[in-house]
């Protein structure tokens, strides 16, 4: 290094700043700044719009899945309820019926059974009439038989015959309506 | 240095200011190119071309780059501009943040880029330029929300404080926020690049002048000790280049919020 040169160049102080510097400076800066703003920063930042919307998204349906999980639960088990309601209900119609039906058929054999009593009754009433209608006759014949026998004599007179029949039964009913009283 | 009678082989020149005057490498139209005006040119290239290829897919799934890109761009966005300035208008000032810190990362990345190796912004023109750039800004964004002179009390009338007090102190406000703040900032950026570079250039030269030229084994010794401090001090600027960088940004940040803020 030669001494004029250095000399010079010593000259300069290191803190002034050289005015071709700085016009450079501030050109070559100001196209950096221009080109990060306009290309640089917008897609950084788009990158981060659009992330942040993803996960939102994201977000967002998952909660409404959840949502919609909820819902079809709540469904089910409200139909589920539902149903369980619905065969209470059944069953207890059921045993309602049963015990209706039973109860339908308890009067229906009573009322069957009191009208098989009461024909019978009617029948053994009628049959004992009819009876005492035959008896009435055969006691009749049997006494005149007997009283002609005893009497020796016949009694022609059939009128006469019958009123003492007659006569003979009516005491005969009143002795034993007597005796049975 | 001459040692009764025996003749030194080379003279050690201690780097000094001068080391960072380098030759013009070409000149266009009257204006002569250095190396440092070739790099920073460079370096706009670069930040523009990596942070477009970060940023370019936009993809809602990052892949490796975009995620790099991110990872940086989301520094500056975030833990830069919106803690500074308040989440309501930091937007409107990331891109500006985000250029700058990329492009001051880069700049004074090439001190350690091998061949490279010198750090634009030890050329104190470049820093001028981006502190004027903060300067501009900060005071057109407080002045077009304050007006003039409700933007010069925003800054220099501290809030709460009344009587003859304020004669004193509204010229040091003055002062501090409004002309000293740019100075600051570029000596802070420079400075600090150029006493690196500043560094590394001694431990290297000094390093080889004792090992090869100055005919001394033991001060060869010291020569190899040099070039390991040299090593050290490098990964120690690794560290200040992007703390530069980062320092430049946030108080960009700061300076916009404050001149921007409501009240004090």
């Amino acid at each position: 290094m030669d001494i004029t040169q250095l000399a010079a160049e010593e000259a300069h102080n290191p803190v002034l700043p050289v005015w071709s510097e700085v016009i450079l400076g501030l050109i070559v800066f100001g196209i950096v700044l221009f080109l990060v703003a306009k290309l640089v920063v917008p897609n950084f930042e788009k990158a981060y719009a659009e992330r942040t919307a993803a996960i939102e998204g994201g977000m967002k349906e998952a909660a409404q899945a959840q949502e919609e999980a909820k819902a079809a639960l709540e469904q089910y088990n409200a139909q589920l309820a539902e149903a369980r309601h619905e065969a209470a209900r059944i069953r207890e119609e059921a045993r309602e019926q049963g015990a209706q039906i039973t109860a339908e058929l308890r009067t229906q054999a009573q009322d069957e059974a009191q009208r098989i009593v009461s024909a019978a009754h009617q029948q053994i009433e009628a049959e004992r009439a009819q009876a005492v209608q035959s008896l009435r006759r055969e006691v009749g014949q049997l006494s005149t038989e007997l009283a002609s026998r005893i009497v020796g004599e016949s009694l022609e007179d059939e009128a006469r015959q019958r009123r003492t029949v007659e006569r003979f039964i009516v005491d005969l009913e009143g002795s034993s309506n007597g005796s049975a009283n | 240095m001459t040692t009764e009678g025996r003749t030194v082989l080379a003279e050690f020149h201690p780097p000094g200011p001068s080391s960072f005057e380098l030759p013009p490498i070409f000149t266009i139209a009257g204006v002569e190119f250095t190396k440092p005006m070739v790099l920073v040119i460079l370096s706009g290239f670069i930040v523009v071309g990596l942070t477009y290829a970060f940023a370019r897919r936009a993809a809602v799934v990052p892949g490796r780059m975009q995620f790099a890109g991110e990872y940086a761009y989301n520094f500056v966005r975030n833990n830069i501009a919106r803690d500074n300035i308040g989440s309501e208008h930091y937007m409107k000032y990331v891109p500006y943040l985000f250029a700058l810190f990329m492009f001051i990362l880069v700049n004074n990345y090439y001190g350690v880029i091998p061949f490279i190796q010198f750090p634009s912004f030890a050329r104190i023109g470049f820093v001028v330029a981006l502190a004027a750039i903060t300067w501009v800004v900060y005071n057109t964004v407080g002045i077009a929300k304050h007006g003039f002179v409700g933007y010069l009390k925003h800054e220099t009338v501290p809030g709460g404080i009344k009587g003859p007090i304020l004669l004193l102190l509204v010229p040091l406000e003055f002062f501090s926020n409004i002309l000293i703040r740019p100075i600051t900032l570029t000596l802070r950026l420079f400075g600090n690049m150029f006493a690196g570079h500043l560094l590394l250039i001694l431990f290297a030269t000094g390093g080889a002048y004792l090992l090869l030229d100055s005919g001394n084994a033991l001060y060869g010794v010291v020569g190899v000790l040099s070039f390991v401090l040299g090593i050290a001090v490098s990964f120690l600027e690794l560290l200040v280049m992007f703390l530069q960088a980062y320092v430049f940004t946030l108080l960009t940040a700061m300076y916009i919020g404050e001149a921007i803020a409501d009240e004090h």
